[in-house]
């Protein structure tokens, strides 16, 4: 963009003065409060030593925690995909009245506290709410309280991950492949799914990391929809609370690090597509 | 304006009217109606009843220590987080990209977690329990735990929002004022921060919101003592479970109002900035 060249960057970067300060503040400021925290999480589970690390892990109610955990998140950010990809195109492609309300109210699930969500969500889904009584009525479907509370739930918290990182790849996107595509006889339907869909994909997988990272850990929102129940509805995040609560500092730990590393190797795995697929385009 | 003359790339009008109200739908769905509901169940029984509930001494005191906290919070992240900006936009240096991943950490922990680890330390059984226990210094389940809680998972928004904007404005203008012989502070406050004061003052409400909107990491430090170390989103969680569920929804309501007044000022600072119209906010006179 600019026309200045890496060239002699170093010694340009000399020129600026607070490089020492600033470093020195940043480093402080995330060692106090992050570094040094997490290397506790990482080292206290280290206690229970090997065997007692697998046998605290192997519990039954932890591999089911850990398997709504992850299984409602996978799935909360699958469902989202189609959603946010739609929400993302009305705003960028269309022009309609409430176009810039619809845009702003994305943004609800970042700005609403999880606890106020969590409470609000409830009171639709319930078997007497505006939603959960009719779909109670009509089908005997039941939202809240089960595990499909907290799927919805946790679509609620992610929707705007999706459709926040699709929306500018959107945007941006060159109206020439379009064209060509266009000129070239391809119908638009053609065009939507072999030109525009391929364009977007890398965009739409980080927005599925994106919203699986926050889904996984959630709490607020999940637990008063959930009703809680051992090994069917209690996440995760719940079980440490409750470990915490009987003083297993260690077991606690330890679903904590177990919840962290199995998302970041989640991540790296998603993370490792998306290399192959920038690959595979150039 | 660019998508006004393309009709060989533009949907169909029922194709664009179909998606418009597929989007509508979803959005009122799964975006309106849990925010309706929180108004409609906080009015359930009427305005003064509402009133009442967010009148009371729990409340008042939830509502006084989530203003605490935010006060610091607020202030010490925006501080570290425009040090980490200038940091990593302005110079080259090894280990940059690790430094910057290290910042986005906390948005990919559990909250949850974020207050374990803070009670893995500080807690009864934790690392420094003992010595603060002799001492007689309180952390956990108290503000100073409730404090260090909040600044973990508020900490990447300042850093965050600034970083790319003072990345994009180049190096240029602060080596002329460094050349000229400006100090470090005086090239920040001068030369830099007006390029990106809007996308500066985003960062801090969003950082606000979520240090005073903060259930997860402050549910495992706090102890949830009633008019004590209850913030007020805990305080929603305390009323909900003992079924006053008036009262729960109209502090819910308090929160959601200061969700909204975010929202509408995010909106309002983005179009100053003119970021949506391709306009940078380095620009800005």
């Amino acid at each position: 963009m600019s026309a200045s060249l890496p060239a002699g960057r170093g010694a340009r970067a000399r020129a600026i003065p607070g490089f020492r300060a600033t470093l020195a503040v940043t480093l402080l400021w995330l060692a106090v409060i992050v570094l040094i925290p997490l290397a506790a999480l990482a080292l206290r589970p280290l206690e229970l030593g090997p065997a007692g690390l697998i046998a605290s892990l192997s519990e039954e109610r932890v591999v089911a925690a850990l398997g709504l955990s992850f299984g409602a998140a996978l799935l909360a950010a699958l469902l989202n995909l189609p959603l946010g990809l739609l929400l993302a195109w009305a705003v960028v492609r269309l022009r309609f009245p409430g176009r810039g309300i619809l845009d702003a109210a994305l943004d609800l699930p970042f700005a609403l506290p999880t606890a106020v969500a969590g409470i609000a969500l409830t009171a639709i889904a319930a078997p007497n709410g505006w939603v959960g009584g009719p779909l109670a009525e009509l089908f005997g479907w039941k939202i809240a309280f089960t595990r499909a509370g907290v799927v919805l739930a946790l679509m609620f918290v992610s929707l705007p991950f999706i459709v926040r990182t699709v929306e500018p790849v959107l945007r941006d996107m060159a109206a020439e492949a379009e064209e060509a595509a266009a000129t070239l006889g391809a119908t638009r339907a053609q065009t939507v799914l072999r030109v525009v869909l391929p364009g977007l994909l890398p965009a739409l997988l980080t927005g599925f990391s994106l919203a699986f990272a926050r889904s996984v850990g959630e709490y607020g929102s999940v637990i008063f929809i959930a009703g809680n129940l051992p090994m069917l509805t209690e996440i995760a995040p719940l079980l440490i609370v409750i470990r915490l609560e009987q003083y297993d500092y260690a077991g606690a730990a330890a679903v904590g690090l177990a919840m962290l590393v199995l998302s970041f190797l989640l991540l790296l795995a998603i993370e490792l597509v998306q290399r192959r697929l920038r690959r595979g385009r150039r | 304006m660019r998508e006004t003359f393309r009709p060989a790339t533009q949907d169909s009008p029922l194709a664009r009217r179909l998606v418009a109200g597929a989007a509508i739908l979803v959005a009122l769905l799964l975006l309106a109606l849990p925010l309706a509901a929180v108004f409609v169940e906080a009015l359930r029984r009427g305005l003064p009843v509402a009133l009442e509930a967010l009148a009371e001494p729990d409340t008042l005191a939830a509502i006084r220590l989530t203003l605490i906290v935010a006060a610091i919070t607020v202030p010490v992240n925006l501080v570290g987080g425009l040090a980490a900006a200038w940091c990593v936009a302005k110079f080259d240096f090894p280990g940059k990209r690790l430094l910057t991943a290290l910042i986005d950490l906390p948005f990919s922990v559990s909250p949850v977690i974020a207050g374990l680890s803070f009670v893995l330390m500080f807690g009864a059984r934790g690392w420094f329990g003992p010595w603060l226990e002799a001492r007689d210094i309180q952390i956990i389940f108290a503000l100073p735990g409730l404090v260090l809680a909040t600044l973990f998972v508020t900490f990447p928004f300042v850093a965050r929002t600034v970083m790319p904007l003072m990345a994009e404005q180049g190096r240029d203008e602060e080596e002329a004022a460094a050349t000229l012989g400006a100090g470090g502070l005086q090239t920040f406050l001068m030369v830099t921060l007006p390029g990106v004061r809007w996308a500066l003052l985003a960062g801090v409400l969003l950082c606000n919101a979520r240090a005073m909107g903060e259930f997860g990491a402050v549910s495992v430090v706090s102890g949830h003592i009633r008019g004590e170390t209850n913030t007020v989103p805990l305080h929603v969680e305390i009323l909900y479970n003992e079924y006053q569920f008036a009262g729960a929804f109209a502090v819910a309501a308090l929160l959601a109002l200061l969700g909204l007044v975010t929202l509408a000022a995010k909106a309002l600072l983005e179009r100053a900035a003119g970021r949506r119209a391709g306009l940078h906010a380095g620009d800005a006179a």
